[in-house]
């Protein structure tokens, strides 16, 4: 589930707010975005990739919070690790351009 | 809901969900002329099961003899149910759509020749394309913004209303066709996607009097980490299984062997089948999104036990959905078309499940040619759907509770997951479960009227709690009314082990208080056999 919104990193976009597709978020009346329904969320890591500072970590437990905070999540270097892995972000280049699939199919020769 | 909405639109063709299939619609509606809005409950581009992980796609070269046999096999595997033509139909667009789609500038890899590679996409990067393609085209995209229930006069559908739950604003969008693309119904089972997928557009279409299709071939689990969401588990074909006490799990036939193993004790598995640091590193670039929930939950997946769960996909993965009958994909009622995972996928896939290349082939091209059939829809009306005496369709799950008797949403849903859910019901069928779970679910029905949502949000899930039963009740309906087991595991009854010749047609489910059970022959199979009126309807079935 989602667990940290770094007020640091955040950049009151809002973007989060706006793509999540169960509506976890609500906008705070200071900019910035509150995890208004945490229930709700399905750990589909959807707001991390578009987050375009990396300020959002959804924890991997789908059916508990973990309550990790975002000190711990920065100490770990959690913060952004999805967008980075699919080369989401200014100056990356997206998975979707690699051939790690088409290899995949070869090696398993599916 | 009250009469008047707080925001009225007027368009050509109204497209009801924004995965791939919606995507699809709209675009395929606005290039053949039609004014088109799209309403999503989520946001077009990272709604549904397609955006958070990846897909493969029928993606066949025009070799005649390739596409041959790929098509005799999926016969077979599907039970003989799917249609060769629709099988060739959907080879044939999916080809010219990934030339699309790479013109819009998706990065396909190139091989050693310089062939585009375009059997796979990206799920993020796929649907951020779509959706800066649907709104290139025109469309009026309102995310966030579920929709409730069709609008209809003497002549068929005209439109829907919903609440954009961001702006806390009712709409209503009149439009002389619709098309449903709300995805398939995972019953809130947390699977990668999926929560959003609650089966809404069955229920809108199923107030028409619309029927529903291969309802019972709904019998799909995915793979998942126990503690997380990921169902996304091509890469557990490098995994070994363990019982808790490190025994290992043989594999069975046809993946039983995973659901056996889990009704006995928690599961776990070691991907120790990639042994060397190159085949991890290797696993590792190929799908970030699976190794990520275990890398943050600080498990080593090739050295150490995770523990595995399987997750209820419901129509996600298996086949039925709104019956179609003509090939733009028009349902019965006049403007109501259907495409995607809203749609029955059994002209493609037969009885065995959609899941992966099938479904997501399937929702590019039904998505395409439910948007051409219906912006001709459309534009062929002479008079606008603003100038037609409509009335909203919706009778379940809006919230006209008498004070005395609520319930809430979350008791109801917890009845249904407990009767959809557990492997012991619906992956292990037998008719006796079956009929004690649909008794129960009859039971849920009777009370979707019964809750009061106090606000919009509440409104929405009390809607989805309707749509969950109702969809439920009709799977198990058509499971109880399909006495074999047959090709691709998606329905099996215990007392009916085989697959059975004289029930080589499909079922049809209509109906909302009391279901109707129906069939029809498949089309092209030169076969006539239909069962007699005491085999499709059997005794207990019937629901009240």
């Amino acid at each position: 589930m989602i667990e940290v919104v770094s007020e640091s990193r955040c950049v009151s976009c809002n973007q989060c707010v706006s793509v999540c597709p169960t509506n976890v978020f609500d906008r705070g009346d200071d900019g910035i975005p509150v995890i208004a329904r945490q229930d709700e969320c399905q750990t589909c890591f959807m707001c991390e990739l578009y987050c375009p500072v990396d300020a959002l970590y959804v924890a991997p437990d789908s059916e508990q919070l973990i309550g990790i905070t975002e000190q711990e999540a920065e100490r770990q270097g959690l913060l952004g690790g999805y967008r980075e892995k699919v080369g989401w972000g200014k100056g990356r280049t997206p998975v979707a351009s690699h051939d790690y699939m088409y290899q995949l199919s070869k090696f398993a020769k599916f | 809901m009250s009469d008047s909405a707080e925001r009225r639109l007027t368009a050509d063709v109204l497209v009801i969900g924004g995965g791939p299939a919606g995507a699809w619609a709209a675009w395929s509606a606005a290039a053949n002329g039609a004014k088109v809005v799209l309403a999503d409950k989520g946001f077009l581009g990272s709604s549904g099961a397609t955006a958070p992980g990846g897909t493969n796609l029928l993606y066949l070269p025009p070799d005649e003899e390739m596409r041959k046999r790929a098509v005799e096999e999926r016969m077979k595997q599907g039970g003989y149910l799917a249609e060769p033509s629709w099988i060739h139909r959907v080879l044939d667009q999916v080809y010219t759509n990934m030339e699309l789609i790479e013109q819009w500038g998706y990065p396909f890899v190139r091989d050693e020749n310089g062939t585009p590679m375009r059997d796979h996409l990206h799920g993020p990067e796929y649907m951020s394309i779509m959706r800066k393609v649907v709104k290139r085209a025109g469309v009026k995209v309102l995310d966030q913004s579920p929709a409730l229930e069709l609008l209809v006069d003497e002549f068929g559908v005209g439109g829907a209303r919903g609440v954009s739950r961001q702006d806390n604003q009712t709409w209503e969008v009149r439009a002389n066709a619709v098309v449903i693309a709300t995805g398939g119904c995972a019953f809130l089972s947390n699977g990668l996607g999926c929560n959003v997928l609650t089966g809404d557009g069955y229920l809108m279409a199923g107030e028409l009097g619309v029927e529903l299709s291969g309802m019972e071939f709904t019998r799909k689990y995915a793979p998942s980490p126990a503690f997380g969401s990921n169902t996304r588990s091509r890469l557990l074909g490098w995994a070994t299984y363990y019982d808790h006490t490190g025994q290992e799990i043989v594999a069975g036939r046809q993946g039983d062997f995973l659901a056996e193993a889990l009704l006995k004790g928690p599961v776990y598995a070691i991907m120790n089948k990639a042994d060397t640091p190159e085949k991890q590193a290797f696993l590792r670039k190929s799908h970030a999104i699976f190794f990520l929930p275990y890398d943050r939950a600080g498990i080593d997946v090739f050295n150490e036990p995770f523990p595995l769960t399987l997750r209820y996909e419901g129509t996600v993965r298996g086949t039925g959905g709104i019956r179609i009958v003509g090939d733009d994909c028009s349902t019965t009622v006049g403007g109501l078309f259907a495409a995607g995972d809203a749609a029955t996928r059994e002209r493609i896939t037969g009885s065995a499940s959609g899941g992966g290349a099938f479904n997501a082939s399937w929702a590019i091209c039904s998505g395409t040619w439910a948007g051409k059939g219906a912006a001709a829809y459309a534009l062929s009306h002479r008079s606008s759907a603003a100038e037609r005496e409509l009335k909203p369709a919706g009778r379940y799950g809006l919230g006209t509770a008498p004070a005395s008797s609520v319930v809430s949403s979350q008791e109801l849903i917890k009845d249904i997951q407990s009767q959809v859910l557990p492997l012991d019901i619906n992956y292990f069928r037998t008719e006796r479960g079956l009929k004690l779970a649909l008794r129960q679910l009859d039971e849920v029905w009777k009370r979707v009227n019964d809750q009061a949502p106090q606000n919009m949000l509440e409104q929405v899930r009390a809607r989805e709690t309707a749509a969950m039963t109702a969809t439920a009740r009709w799977m198990y309906t058509a499971a109880l009314s399909r006495k074999e087991s047959r090709s691709g595991g998606l329905h099996v009854l215990a007392e009916y082990p085989g697959q059975d010749d004289e029930q080589q047609y499909r079922l049809l489910v209509s109906g909302l208080e009391e279901i109707q059970v129906g069939a029809e022959k498949v089309p092209e199979s030169g076969n006539d056999v239909l069962p007699t009126e005491a085999a499709a309807a059997p005794e207990g079935v019937q629901a009240g």
